[in-house]
């Protein structure tokens, strides 16, 4: 017994290792998948806080790109709106349309956290639980798809984005509508991805639209980006092609959640179906 | 003693800060990421207890995984940093005939000693950190990429702040 505490003491340094290495890697693994609630990320009250002080900082020095875009989207909603359309029937009587009802609504928010050169790339943003998000929301920006919503904190939550190994989203080319996955690209660029497992006999052009499919959490076609490359690593029966990412990540500052009134109910029901 | 432990807080706080808030933004072409931050374990003092060196070097890897959104990855490289660091400290420094408190920074130990003492760990720390994060062995080229330019980085910013120190100690 003695010697056995005195070989301790003399490597205890080695043992010291041990103890702390395993409660490390446990936490690692165990908290990794991001699916568990925990306190160690920056959803949290003081990391979240302190995030969004420096970011008022930061946002100073990006507002007039901010303000451009804004504009931009603006104008393009302007456009859409039925005072910029001239009349040109006489008949008038109001419809009211019971085909349309909303099945979208969109929450606007801030992100005050941002990576894109990380492997895993997590947006933070400044909104949570108070404003009614919920774990699988999905999030756009005004260019495009950003990313799913993975973890809800209070008053913050966390946005798992197009950039992480992880995310994986139903997508169609915008003319010929044959749907394949989109996922992030294995060489860690923030403007590519990989669009795979589109169906051989469809013909991409070079520089056609990719958007989200009908198949995907997010409205149907919804921007991804444009195909760069038609031939990448073209594997058996399916085609892969390369797609430069319409959002730039780098310089996101305001984002929409997507909240789909029917996600519950079908989620519920194919759950009854996997039964 | 208590000056030593002062200097210790002052220097975690900020270090956490300039990693947090200044460096995370500057990837340098998606290939090299300094670490700074694992400066303060290396320059606690030689004395340190290895308990509370594990202890610090776990906190300080929890305090940035709570902000890189990786549960224990900083925390696993950072107690496996402390672990390279006491073997080190055995092999190239002899315990006696130091003055009062000594730390290995670059005024006290010499250009050279420190410049392998700063290689020697953040490699180690970034192949682990790297690795672990990556965690397969097809990528292994372009992991090994990574890991190198980034320390390159790292042990840049080190020296250039062990420099900026040395300079205002010897005015005194």
């Amino acid at each position: 017994m003695r010697n056995l505490l005195i070989f301790i003491t003399k490597y205890n340094a080695f043992f010291l290792f041990l103890i702390f290495e395993i409660a490390s890697l446990i936490i690692y693994v165990k908290y990794n998948s991001f699916q568990k609630a925990t306190f160690i990320n920056s959803a949290n009250n003081v990391t979240g806080n302190m995030y969004a002080q420096v970011d008022k900082l930061h946002s100073y020095l990006q507002l007039s790109e901010v303000n451009d875009s804004l504009a931009h989207e603006n104008a393009r909603l302007r456009n859409q709106l039925k005072t910029s359309f001239y009349v040109d029937t006489i008949a008038k009587h109001k419809v009211v349309d019971t085909i349309y009802k909303q099945q979208y609504e969109y929450i606007g928010a801030k992100v005050i956290n941002n990576s894109v050169s990380q492997r895993s790339n997590y947006l933070t943003i400044n909104i949570g639980k108070n404003a009614s998000i919920t774990k699988d929301m999905g999030v756009i920006c005004n260019a495009g798809v950003v990313g799913i919503v993975r973890y809800v904190g209070d008053h913050y939550a966390i946005v798992e984005t197009l950039l992480h190994k992880n995310t994986i989203v139903s997508a169609m080319l915008a003319d010929t509508k044959d749907r394949g996955s989109f996922s992030w690209g294995d060489n860690l660029d923030p403007h590519m991805g990989l669009l795979s497992n589109v169906s051989n006999n469809a013909v991409p052009k070079k520089g056609e639209l990719v958007v989200t499919s009908d198949l995907s959490l997010f409205p149907a076609g919804i921007v991804i980006g444009k195909i760069s490359n038609t031939q990448s690593k073209t594997s058996g029966t399916f085609l892969n092609m390369d797609v430069a990412i319409a959002v730039d990540f780098g310089k996101l500052q305001y984002v929409y959640v997507v909240y789909n009134r029917f996600a519950k109910e079908q989620l519920g029901l194919e759950a009854q179906e996997n039964k | 003693m208590g000056r030593v432990i002062i200097v210790n807080i002052i220097r975690f706080i900020l270090l956490v800060f300039i990693q947090v808030f200044l460096l995370k933004n500057i990837p340098l072409f998606n290939l090299s990421t300094p670490y700074l931050y694992i400066l303060f374990i290396l320059l606690l003092p030689f004395e340190t207890p290895n308990i509370l060196l594990f202890l610090l070097a776990f906190i300080l890897g929890l305090t940035i995984d709570a902000f890189y959104n990786t549960p224990g990855l900083h925390a696993a490289s950072c107690v496996l940093l402390a672990l390279v660091r006491v073997l080190f400290i055995s092999i190239t420094v002899q315990k006696e005939g130091f003055d009062n408190e000594p730390e290995p920074t670059v005024s006290v130990m010499g250009f050279r000693w420190f410049f392998t003492y700063a290689l020697v760990l953040t490699l180690f720390h970034h192949f682990f950190l790297f690795n672990l994060e990556v965690f397969r062995f097809s990528e292994i080229q372009y992991t090994l990429t990574r890991v190198v330019l980034s320390s390159i980085f790292t042990v840049f910013l080190m020296l250039i702040s062990g420099l900026l120190f040395y300079r205002i100690r010897e005015r005194k």
